[in-house]
């Protein structure tokens, strides 16, 4: 028979987001609430200063975070429900099932998405070149955490498959670097240790392309670099090590 | 017609663990396979090695001439699973868990809605269709997993233990409709119940700690076994001299002789005689399997 891909792209964002959204509306208002509330904090304690930066940055936590969700999501659909191995004795191809989970983790977060671009567009007024520069940081940041996701739920470990382990992930690389703030504000020595997570360099860019933060055209490119140089080792070891069938 | 051959499986986990050793058999693919064997035989391993979900550490395996490894990717086309611990999910329905496997199979939005509400009516829970799975009892939910599989194209499929938790009228509805099923596809399913094999399987194969010690009809079981009758006797009944026979005693005292033919015959005249109550009947499964994987308990037990 002849086999729809985009069937087959579509039950993964049916599965792993519409249904739960559509059967418990209640995720709706969670999803909304995690990137808005650090962004409300930030722009009351600096009474308005950082409103433009904290929006960069809930967007910068959506598209990191929807890896590292899809991470806890993968591992709970193949060890608690043993939905991948009934989808790995199917025509569908890994490719495929991730490619679907993967999107199915930016249709879950639409809703927040939604109110940060309507506040950007209101606030930031980014012009063409500005909307590229943010859009193309965002997905290198979507692609990096979607590697990291998938290389994480090949790993079975009690560990890795808790929920606490990707909230432990998304602190780490999305809440506490200088994403909704620029790194100027932090101290040495810890601006050193921002640079450890890959979200400081995406937030540099951001930061820069919009005027919040002033660095030089080689200290730019260089995030640029790091940035894309992370994303596809990352992106790399995760085709190698992951594992379609067992051994 | 088709068939499933397995040559020379082995497979040894990370951990060392031999699970399978050297499984080698052939079955006709069409009708009903059932797998039986103890707690950590090896069935799911194997099941889970022909469904293309495990490499096995030697050994080759085809399903209607498709290699399980070099051809995988044919072979999926044609079979579906429903995994040992497989769960429908809570967050969905059971037309919502149907139609999105037929999606993920390549089929078109309307036809997978549609196919799902008729596979949902074929095993009778198209009344669930649109509650919650968690809200489901357990066997409406192991049933919502078989209308998943089974809602597709698939002719080959496989079951692992797909009545473990059911009461025994849910139990048998499922055979019904397993039987039915296995009317025009090829059914590969493992069990713990002996006569779920019985009453469900054409063939039957035995594992015993990763080797298959025993494969054939059920009447090829019984022909191949030492004995061939059960005699049952109450208890306080005196035994006579036997020939060729077994005695085992159960707790209640009752007495059971499995024998052959000519010597079952012989006692049941002696018996009918001798005006002592007692039954006899073929051997049944149970018997069979109880006396090979018993022997097997007692050797390592005398060892
Ligand atoms: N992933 C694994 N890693 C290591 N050992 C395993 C793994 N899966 C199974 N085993 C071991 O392999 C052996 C066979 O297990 P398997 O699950 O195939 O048995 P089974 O016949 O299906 O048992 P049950 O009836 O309890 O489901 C067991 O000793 C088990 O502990
Ligand atoms: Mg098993």
């Amino acid at each position: 028979m002849k086999r729809s891909k985009l069937s087959q792209i579509l039950a993964g964002v049916l599965v792993n987001a519409i249904y739960e959204m559509k059967n418990y509306p209640i995720v709706l208002i969670s999803t909304i609430i995690s990137p808005l509330s650090l962004l409300l904090v930030i722009t009351f304690v600096s009474s308005g200063a950082l409103f433009g930066t904290a929006i960069e940055g809930g967007l910068i936590m959506i598209f990191f975070s929807s890896g590292i969700a899809l991470q806890s999501d993968l591992s709970h659909l193949k060890n608690d429900f043993k939905l991948q191995d009934m989808i790995v004795s199917s025509p569908t191809s890994s490719r495929l099932y991730m490619g679907g989970m993967a999107l199915a983790e930016i249709v879950y977060s639409v809703p927040a998405l939604v109110i940060l671009i309507v506040l950007a567009g209101i606030y930031l007024h980014p012009s063409l070149l500005q909307i590229a520069i943010l859009s193309i940081v965002l997905l290198l940041m979507f692609a990096v955490s979607v590697a990291i996701g998938f290389m994480l739920s090949t790993f079975s470990s009690d560990v890795v498959q808790s929920y606490a382990f990707s909230r432990l992930l998304s602190l780490l690389f999305a809440t506490l670097p200088p994403v909704y703030y620029p790194i100027t504000y932090v101290p040495s020595p810890f601006n050193y240790l921002a640079y450890l997570s890959p979200t400081t360099y995406a937030a540099e860019i951001m930061h820069s392309a919009t005027g919040y933060l002033n660095i030089s055209t080689n200290m730019l490119i260089l995030d640029w670099v790091v940035l894309l140089v992370v994303c596809a080792v990352i992106l790399f070891i995760a085709i190698r090590k992951t594992r379609w069938r067992e051994v | 017609m088709g068939k499933l051959e397995c040559k020379e499986i082995t497979k040894v986990y990370q951990d060392h663990r031999k699970a399978l050793d050297n499984v080698s058999f052939s079955v006709e693919t069409k009708g009903i396979f059932g797998l039986i064997g103890r707690n950590g035989a090896g069935k799911t391993t194997l099941i889970r090695i022909l469904s293309t979900e495990l490499e096995p550490t030697s050994g080759t395996a085809s399903i209607d001439g498709l290699d399980v490894l070099s051809q995988a990717d044919m072979l999926r086309e044609k079979i579906a699973i429903v995994p040992q611990e497989a769960r429908a999910i809570r967050w969905m329905t059971p037309k919502q868990t149907v139609m999105s496997y037929l999606l993920w199979r390549g089929y078109h939005y309307k036809q997978a809605n549609q196919l799902a509400l008729e596979s949902l009516k074929k095993l009778k829970i198209d009344q669930y269709a649109n509650i919650l799975n968690t809200r489901l009892s357990g066997g409406t939910k192991r049933k919502v997993l078989i209308a998943t599989v089974t809602a597709s194209e698939a002719d080959i499929i496989f079951l692992d233990e797909p009545t473990t938790g059911l009461d025994p009228i849910s139990r048998r509805e499922l055979w019904d409709i397993l039987r039915e099923l296995g009317k025009d596809r090829f059914i590969f399913l493992t069990t713990h119940y002996l006569e779920e094999a019985e009453q469900l399987a054409d063939h039957i194969g035995i594992l015993q700690e990763g080797k298959l010690v025993s494969i054939g009809t059920l009447s090829e079981l019984r022909g191949s076994s030492r004995y061939q009758y059960s005699i049952k006797l109450p208890p306080k009944a005196q035994v006579p001299l036997l020939k060729d026979s077994e005695v085992t005693t159960s707790k209640s005292g009752h007495t059971q002789i499995m024998t052959n033919e000519a010597e079952a015959f012989r006692l049941a005249r002696l018996f009918s005689e001798q005006g002592v109550k007692f039954s006899i009947t073929p051997v049944t499964l149970d018997d069979i399997f109880f006396h090979i994987v018993g022997q097997k308990v007692r050797e390592e037990n005398e060892a």
